[in-house]
């Protein structure tokens, strides 16, 4: 078998995975480059280069383990929520946090990985969460912050994916986007209650957002990755390089610095209605350019919250992993249960399949005996 | 209030049990001492369970984990409004919650106990969610209206939880050697908490007799009908414990509940007059 294997799906041919073994490498990558260049998806049996794969991988985990250790700077809260309608909206929004990680390993899964060794990976250090949740959540007005400025940050990041060139991915953030413009809504309204509240609860809020602001615009969106971005070309450039590939592949659609402008641009306005100060002196407004300036991104900064060796970060692994080290009886005792059931439904299956042909066998015979008679 | 107390105890002597009875001021403050215990009762259980959130065995559990909590929280916003309507002190459900010292939370002690294990958390969803479907089907019947409807939506939810329950305790009680003792350790050590939420007293006595609101105490035989089924199913006995705790519904709670209620209510407490 020299030519590959067409596969005609509903829409569009499609060149199968099996084929692609034998097939001419060049033409197969033709055919998923034109699949990219049209904004076409690419679907978990279609052939794809081994770095779009591993790319695709890495970004999805990411993205899901961000979710999981996620839920514990805000998860922290939910005993202490001042009131029951904000304890049951940080519990709802604990809960999608959980349900979007379970989409995105399982988005995840359909490139032939397997969500207990992501989960592996993740607690053994070997792979990481965003950068941005190795910081403490040390007040309530935390979790109004959070909810406002990380989440903001991540739809702004997280918009775009939802035209990604991957099907799974791009389905799967298409739900979870709408569940965190909710989120945003939600940060937004607490902490418009704290700055209406108390001094002392104003005073909160704009703690909170002193020590929040820098996480979310450095570590939400990744390195700098155009001139104007860092402070340092090297970085830039490398950051370039990246971001160049990932979105020749479609899977980015925007540079790391295009979407961080949008979320300065989005979050200024939306502070000075609050009355909170967002802790960069050099925010203004810049006519020419029609966006706001800010601070570039200093690459120390960003590297100094990537180390792992911080309490934050030890502390957030520890946690994920101390859940999932405790509850490795109950997982045990679970799967035990469903193979026990599944043995007992094969048995039954047997035992069905007894009766009926024992059931069949007196009726042939009873058949037999009319013929006869 | 001798006139009200007076109403309540001819409505018994005679047997006529008419709702006009509970539109009086002391029916109405029995009505709100009991809803506050059912509110307390899910306020605290939710409490307990948000506690597991991010630390579950699965993310999966987590994911219920919560689904419950909500639910719960749910509950008692209702159960907690509607008591602080009817005991004149308008107080609201964030006034109850975070205001009442832990002496004036009246939940059964069921609810309070820690469930650092899960399976003491299994064995206590067990307990509590065949008790909660089985009380909201019987507050559905009422003939309070907003009640009735209360108990119609809160017996629909508990459904999904007892439906968790049950087949936690199964995969637990039936899973491996470990998990089966863990069950055992956990049924034990929550069955004698049980007997409270089908205690009766004289404040329920007085609502069950003005028929108003029904009472939990019938409803323990088909109770311990429906939890022995599921808890042989699992390969396990019911446990016969030799004594039975109590105290809850009075306000008499275990060393465990005070820091339970601090951390509850420690933030808003911290901020005297935030608005949230």
């Amino acid at each position: 078998m020299s030519a590959p294997t067409t596969v005609v799906s509903a829409d569009r041919p499609v060149v199968s995975a099996d084929a692609g073994a034998t097939a001419d490498r060049d033409e197969l990558l033709a055919h998923f480059d034109a699949i990219v260049a049209e904004g076409g998806m690419i679907e978990p049996r279609d052939w794809m280069p081994d770095g779009y794969r591993r790319m695709l991988i890495r970004q999805i985990a990411q993205h899901a383990h961000s979710e999981i250790i996620g839920m514990q700077p805000e998860g922290a809260w939910l005993t202490r929520a001042p009131s029951l309608h904000r304890k049951s909206v940080l519990i709802a929004k604990v809960q999608d946090e959980a349900g979007h990680g379970l989409y995105l390993y399982s988005a995840a899964e359909t490139l032939g990985v397997d969500r207990a060794d992501l989960l592996d990976a993740l607690h053994r250090g070997q792979q990481r969460a965003s950068a941005t949740f190795n910081h403490p959540a040390l007040t309530w007005a935390d979790t109004g912050t959070i909810a406002w400025l990380t989440d903001g940050a991540a739809v702004i990041n997280q918009a775009p994916l939802c035209r990604t060139s991957y099907g799974p991915y791009a389905r799967a953030m298409r739900r979870v986007c709408q569940e965190e413009a909710f989120h945003v809504r939600q940060g937004y309204d607490l902490m418009r209650a704290l700055c209406e509240g108390t001094p002392a609860q104003k005073a909160m809020a704009q703690d909170a957002v002193d020590r929040w602001w820098l996480p979310a615009v450095a570590l939400m969106f990744g390195p700098p990755d155009t001139e104007a971005g860092g402070t340092d070309a090297r970085t830039a450039a490398l950051g370039a390089a990246v971001s160049r590939r990932a979105m020749a592949w479609g899977i980015k659609r925007h540079t790391n610095d295009e979407l961080r402008q949008r979320f300065v641009d989005q979050c200024v306005p939306q502070a000075e209605r609050l009355g909170l100060t967002l802790p960069d002196p050099a925010i203004r407004w810049n006519e020419e350019r029609g966006h706001y300036d800010f601070t570039p991104v200093g690459w120390d900064t960003y590297r100094e919250a990537l180390g792992d060796d911080t309490h934050w970060a030890r502390q957030r692994t520890a946690h994920r992993r101390a859940a999932h080290e405790d509850g490795a009886w109950v997982r045990e005792a679970a799967a035990a249960y469903a193979a026990r059931e599944n043995e007992n439904e094969n048995e039954n299956v047997v035992e069905v399949a007894a009766e009926n042909a024992a059931e069949n066998a007196v009726v042939d015979a009873r058949q037999r005996e009319e013929e006869v008679s | 209030m001798p006139t009200s107390s007076d109403t309540r105890v001819d409505t018994a002597a005679t047997g006529v049990a008419t709702t006009t009875a509970c539109t009086t001021a002391g029916a109405d403050a029995d009505l709100a001492v009991h809803l506050l215990r059912l509110g307390d009762d899910a306020l605290v259980l939710g409490q307990r369970l948000c506690q597991w959130i991010t630390r579950a065995p699965t993310i999966e559990e987590d994911l219920a984990l919560s689904n419950i909590a909500l639910d719960l929280i749910g509950h008692a916003r209702t159960l907690l409004t509607r008591s602080g309507q009817l005991d004149g002190s308008s107080r609201t459900e964030d006034d109850l919650t975070f205001t009442r010292s832990d002496r004036e939370f009246t939940n059964v002690l069921l609810t309070e106990l820690p469930g650092d294990d899960f399976a003491v958390t299994v064995a206590r969803q067990l307990a509590y969610t065949h008790y909660a479907v089985l009380y909201y089907e019987a507050l559905a019947g009422c003939d309070d209206p907003e009640l009735a409807a209360f108990g119609t939506r809160a017996a629909k939810e508990v459904a999904f939880h007892r439906m968790h329950a049950d087949r936690w305790t199964l995969r637990l009680g039936r899973g491996t050697p470990e998990s089966t003792r863990r069950m055992r350790r956990g049924l034990e050590r929550v069955w004698p908490y049980t007997g409270e939420l089908f205690a009766e007293d004289e404040v329920l006595r007085r609502l069950v007799a003005a028929g108003s609101v029904p009472s939990p105490a019938p409803l323990h035989a088909e109770w311990e009908r429906r939890v022995t089924a599921t808890v042989t199913d699992a390969g396990l006995t019911v446990p016969a414990p030799t004594w039975s705790a109590g105290g809850g519904r009075s306000g008499l709670h275990t060393e465990e509940f005070g820091p339970l209620i601090a951390e509850l209510q420690s933030v808003h407490r911290q901020f005297p007059g935030g608005t949230w």
